[in-house]
């Protein structure tokens, strides 16, 4: 009895620095926020009050919120699949025998490296109208130039675009190892069987590689989220919304306009979004992997 | 998440203003710590440095500690941070248009109920009147101008020769302007065009140009009280009508919205032969620049104009009175003549009195530069930043106009108006007098 006792409190004791750690600046400040979400801002002038569920008929009727959500749906669709095709095919071709494959790998993960604030000016000024990398290789084709990030049609697909440059490498080292882990045996017996190369891809390979594709989805769709520091250098949102994110909205909603109450209420949404999301994810794969 | 954030920069704020605060009550020296935001470049934390040394020497019963805190955003973040955590700053340079929401926190007081002799007084008048119009609020001086700026013209004088136009005669008045750009503008043999005629930026501080247009249209955007807008005021309207036209009718400036941070270099590179851009990037564009350039006031409709900008100095209201009068005793050295005209040589801020550019230092700068005082002769045309109550909100209503209009996604009336009734119900409750 006594020892049992004594156990429960090593095994507390030992959980103690991590559990504190996650409480004190993930658990406490998530709760906090779902709190403040039903108070009104805070000013000397107006006292917080609480106001109920008024902050989320705000947001309900807020044309930016609306905007920023659809633009998140629209940049999640745009580089999750498209970065983790790109990953697996470099992962695939840096996984052969080819001569220089470290040079290879190591060029594919470079992008990754850099800071995401030191990507976006880079990136400003290859966008950039006239003078940019991009009109200047078009006007060697007599390709007219082009304002990328000053129209809103063109600004999403311009950071798409960055963004996946800027992620697929990082997954391809997921992909990497995932193929290293695979039997090469596998590739023989498949090949006496007469299966092609695409045929082997589909059937073998493919569904071995789930676990790694289901840990980098869940990444890839959080980070779409996730990222945003690209829109501070790049467009800060602009022109009227057009690349603006949810989490930049937040960003503007709690240190721009200082309203605490209601970058909270987005914040939960958020929270909400990303749970629903991973949850899914995770439950709608988890029929379809193979585990080793 | 963001909720992390705040409390880490409160709970840094708090080590930070533990750290410095002067002991309660104790006799002896004054403590004073100071927040100061940098929003362009060079190395003038340094230059502080040596002003506050300056100020120490002459006053030994005053330690000052002055504390770089980032950007205009982060130093009005860490000072209403340290505010909450109940260990304050006794004052700060924030951004000039921080005043209604630092008069809503109820933390900032009024030079006129710290001044008390006539000199003192005296002194709240020595400043040029239109950089005093960010700093007043229902007759009361609350911001004493600092680091202050307007908007200036940039012209490629070799593109000016280049079209056979006379290159010290910039525009003038917006038809110049939309007539002389058209000339100015440079096609290759496909019709492609090389060189604009003129740019100006629309994003980040899209608000600030525009009120440059609307100034020069006759036409303030905001009331003093800062509890109401003009949107949707004819004349503004017709100025964004003009900005529009700029690209859409005449075909000098590209369409959709011209980048803040690249702009500099397009002009640098001959991609544009006239901007619009911020006093603070002359000495930039001096280094810079491998042609003949010139600068000048913003051309006229009805009149000229443009927004003043920048950052002034504040006290703070948890402050003991002693602190108030040294913190003052602070402000005033600092924005005495000589201090400004080195200042403002040092940064290419405006020197913000007429004393200052009396000095010997600041005469002997301009006769080398001259550009060095367009800024300040633009003075009298000069109008307050945009500043209300709710200002974020308030103005990125106008920067979303600003910006649907010039990408063709809604006509300037009605992007305007529909600016104007949403700012509307923001500011309604602070119109009821208090």
């Amino acid at each position: 009895m006594h020892r049992t006792l004594l156990v429960h409190v090593y095994g507390w004791l030992l959980l103690l620095p991590a559990a504190v750690l996650l409480v004190a600046f993930t658990h406490y400040p998530a709760v906090a926020s779902l709190a403040q979400s039903f108070y009104s801002p805070a000013s000397a002038l107006y006292p917080s009050q609480f106001v109920g569920l008024d902050n989320y008929a705000t947001m309900a009727a807020d044309p930016v919120f609306w905007k920023v959500l659809k633009n998140n749906v629209w940049f999640a669709l745009g580089t999750v699949p498209a970065s983790i095709v790109i990953a697996i095919t470099m992962a695939l071709w840096v996984n052969g025998r080819l001569p220089g494959r470290a040079l290879v790998r190591m060029a594919y993960f470079t992008p990754t490296i850099l800071p995401m604030i030191a990507v976006a000016n880079i990136w400003l000024f290859f966008y950039s109208p006239g003078i940019g990398l991009i009109d200047q290789t078009l006007d060697l084709f007599g390709i007219p130039g082009h304002n990328w990030l000053g129209r809103p049609d063109t600004v999403m697909g311009c950071l798409v675009v960055m963004t996946i440059w800027k992620e697929a490498g990082f997954f391809m080292i997921f992909y990497l190892a995932g193929l290293q882990a695979i039997s090469p045996d596998l590739e023989e017996a498949a090949t006496l069987e007469g299966a092609g190369r695409w045929h082997y891809f589909r059937r073998v390979l493919f569904p071995l590689l789930m676990p790694t594709t289901l840990f980098v989805l869940i990444n890839a769709v959080i980070n779409s989220f996730k990222l945003v520091d690209q829109l501070f250098i790049m467009t800060k949102g602009g022109p009227d919304n057009a690349s603006s994110l949810l989490l930049y909205y937040i960003y503007q909603v709690a240190f721009s306009f200082l309203d605490e109450s209601y970058a909270a209420t987005l914040t939960v949404v958020l929270l909400l979004i990303l749970s629903v999301l991973a949850i899914g994810q995770y439950f709608l794969l988890e029929k379809r992997i193979h585990y080793q | 998440m963001k909720h992390a954030v705040t409390r880490f920069l409160m709970s840094m704020a708090a080590v930070l203003g533990l750290v410095f605060a002067a002991p309660a009550g104790a006799a002896g020296p004054v403590e004073l710590n100071m927040y100061y935001p940098i929003a362009v470049g060079g190395p003038l934390t340094k230059l502080v440095d040596e002003l506050v040394a300056g100020f120490e020497k002459e006053n030994p019963g005053i330690k000052v500690n002055a504390i770089y805190a980032g950007n205009y955003d982060d130093a009005r973040i860490k000072a209403l941070a340290a505010l909450k955590s109940g260990k304050p700053a006794q004052l700060s340079v924030l951004f000039s248009i921080d005043i209604y929401e630092l008069i809503e926190q109820d933390a900032i007081v009024a030079f006129d109920d710290i001044a008390k002799s006539a000199e003192e007084k005296a002194w709240l008048k020595s400043f040029y009147p239109g950089l005093m119009a960010n700093g007043t609020f229902k007759g009361k001086v609350y911001g004493i101008p600092f680091q202050r700026s307007t908007i200036v013209m940039y012209h490629n004088k070799d593109a000016f020769k280049e079209a056979g136009l006379d290159p010290n005669k910039p525009p003038a008045n917006w038809t110049e302007m939309a007539e002389m750009s058209k000339k100015l503008v440079k096609r290759d043999a496909a019709g492609q065009v090389q060189r604009w005629g003129v740019m100006v930026p629309s994003t980040g501080y899209a608000y600030w140009m525009f009120q440059a247009f609307a100034m020069q249209n006759g036409q303030v955007l905001m009331n003093a009280n800062g509890d109401q807008t003009y949107y949707d005021h004819p004349a503004v309207i017709e100025s964004l009508q003009y900005w529009y036209d700029l690209s859409h009718k005449h075909g000098v400036m590209p369409k959709g919205t011209v980048e803040w941070g690249t702009l500099r270099a397009d002009f640098l590179d001959g991609k544009t032969a006239i901007m619009w851009h911020t006093t603070g990037n002359l000495t930039a564009v001096k280094d810079g620049a491998k042609f003949d350039f010139g600068v000048s006031m913003l051309p006229a409709s009805k009149r000229r104009g443009s927004p003043t900008g920048g950052g002034n100095f504040y006290i703070f209201k948890k402050t003991t009175p002693e602190e108030r009068v040294a913190a003052m005793k602070l402000i005033r050295y600092l924005t005495a003549p000589e201090q400004a005209a080195k200042w403002s040589i040092g940064t290419g801020y405006l020197a913000t009195s007429q004393a200052a550019y009396d000095t010997k230092t600041m005469k002997d700068y301009a006769t080398g530069f001259p550009y060095a005082l367009v800024a300040r002769d633009q003075l009298p045309f000069a109008t307050a930043e945009l500043s209300t109550f709710q200002t974020g909100r308030v103005r990125k209503l106008l920067d979303d106009a600003i910006q649907s209009v010039l990408t063709d996604k809604a006509t300037p009336e009605a992007a305007l108006k529909g600016a104007q009734t949403q700012a509307d119900p923001l500011l309604r409750r602070y119109r009821s007098a208090k």
